[in-house]
């Protein structure tokens, strides 16, 4: 299959998650592309109006895709309001993933900001699926307001089955919300963490990683125990145009999963 | 059963001070518990007393008119709840309630200020201390006004 021909995919299902980010699921119209591993990505083509990069927010059996898009620009406005029956193109997938299975046996610490939930998301499927061939499984999640996490009903359902530790934070809040109020790195000092055996997978945006990765240092985890999944302008996907280039890393190829000691000094320079 | 002098010399808050010193400070200290939505510090109060959290959970709240009670903060176990008790005029900037079971060593501040005025290396010690506490919740504050989760995608 030419990794550059977007595949048509039919929009079978779209479901509401924040004011403005929507989860679709895609059907092939025909053909399908490989299945996806959690952290990956696809080109997401909304015909006539561009591509982007969206991460698989569930890995669903059969050739399923969901994809959850916050609706920030041309492209994904257009996405978040395609309707049931739009068909779109989808290349991929591409990229590095999570490599979930390394952190078996070893506790894990997930934390996401924001709409960085949504890569993370296949990662908790996974932890919860496997549940025994882990240790300590932590879930930090962070958002500006209650109504603004995603997945908060699933969240919540996480939460509730005590398989998994889950603290949810926002940055305000009405007396009416019971999780925690203050950004998501302020919650690394709450959580009991092992560092010689802790593996940390964190998604949201580069400061929040910047910050949350800082606080993990900080509790004795080494860089190579912490992974982020970067977000760059990503256009070709397979390391060919060059637009996601962080020095000397491609993030569409070596990324957007990447290990911290590799990204965090890259992004402590400016300019780059 | 742990003493004062022994739970606080556990917490990161009064590392490093010598036994006299901490006991000094014990002797402030007392055992206290709070119900869920008990009401622990009142805004314009005055701030007399800080707390040690050992267990539960407390809001940080600031009434704001035609939005009622913004919760501004959420502490926890380890955390220090109040400072004003330091820091002229003495009154309480916020409402703090319990969130559920609250466990917790409160202090004396008025005791404390009455001693850190005459012995000023204690008053030095315990000035730094309260100082990187509000330090933390200032970076925290920053990291907020940064917006961290709306920045990053344009596409």
């Amino acid at each position: 299959m030419d990794a550059m021909a977007p595949v048509p995919y039919r929009v079978v299902g779209r479901a509401r998650e924040t004011a403005d980010t929507i989860t679709l699921t895609l059907e092939p119209v025909g053909e399908s592309i490989a299945t996806p591993r959690p952290g990956q990505f696809n080109m997401l083509y909304a015909f006539g109006v561009g591509e982007v990069p969206i991460s698989v927010s569930a890995i669903d059996a059969g050739h399923r895709l969901r994809h959850t898009v916050r609706g920030v620009g041309a492209v994904s406005q257009s996405l978040c309001s395609s309707e049931a029956g739009t068909v779109i193109g989808v290349r991929g997938p591409f990229g590095t993933d999570w490599d979930v299975e390394s952190a078996m046996g070893s506790d894990v610490l997930v934390v996401a900001g924001g709409i960085g939930l949504a890569p993370l998301r296949p990662v908790v499927h996974e932890l919860l699926r496997s549940r025994r061939r882990f240790r300590r499984v932590t879930v930090l999640v962070g958002a500006r307001a209650p109504e603004e996490i995603v997945f908060r009903g699933e969240v919540a359902s996480w939460q509730a089955s005590a398989r998994i530790s889950v603290r949810t934070t926002v940055d305000y809040a009405t007396a009416a919300w019971k999780g925690e109020v203050g950004v998501v790195p302020t919650l690394i000092e709450r959580v009991t963490i092992d560092p010689e055996v802790t593996t940390v997978m964190i998604c949201g945006p580069e400061v929040m990683l910047r910050f949350t990765a800082a606080e993990v240092l900080g509790r004795g985890i080494a860089a190579e125990r912490v992974r982020v999944s970067m977000e760059r302008n990503m256009q070709c996907g397979v390391g060919r145009c060059g637009h996601c280039q962080l020095g000397p890393v491609l993030v569409c190829t070596h990324g957007p999963v990447l290990p911290w000691s590799r990204v965090g000094p890259l992004l402590a320079r400016r300019e780059m | 059963m742990k003493t004062i002098a022994d739970l606080i010399a556990e917490e990161e808050l009064f590392q490093g001070l010598d036994k006299e010193a901490l006991e000094f400070v014990a002797g402030c200290g007392s055992n206290v518990h709070f119900a869920p939505e008990d009401r622990i510090l009142t805004e314009g109060e005055s701030a007399n007393t800080f707390y040690l959290l050992r267990s539960g959970s407390v809001a940080l709240s600031f009434y704001v008119p035609g939005r009622g009670e913004v919760i501004i903060d959420t502490l926890g176990a380890g955390d220090v709840l109040g400072w004003s008790w330091l820091f002229a005029p003495y009154r309480w900037q916020f409402d703090a309630e319990a969130r559920d079971d609250v466990a917790a060593v409160a202090f004396d501040g008025a005791c404390l200020r009455t001693k850190c005025d005459s012995d000023n290396h204690l008053g030095y010690l315990l000035t730094q201390r309260f100082a990187k506490v509000i330090l933390g919740r200032l970076q925290a504050v920053r990291l907020r006004v940064l917006d961290v989760y709306g920045a990053g995608a344009t596409h």
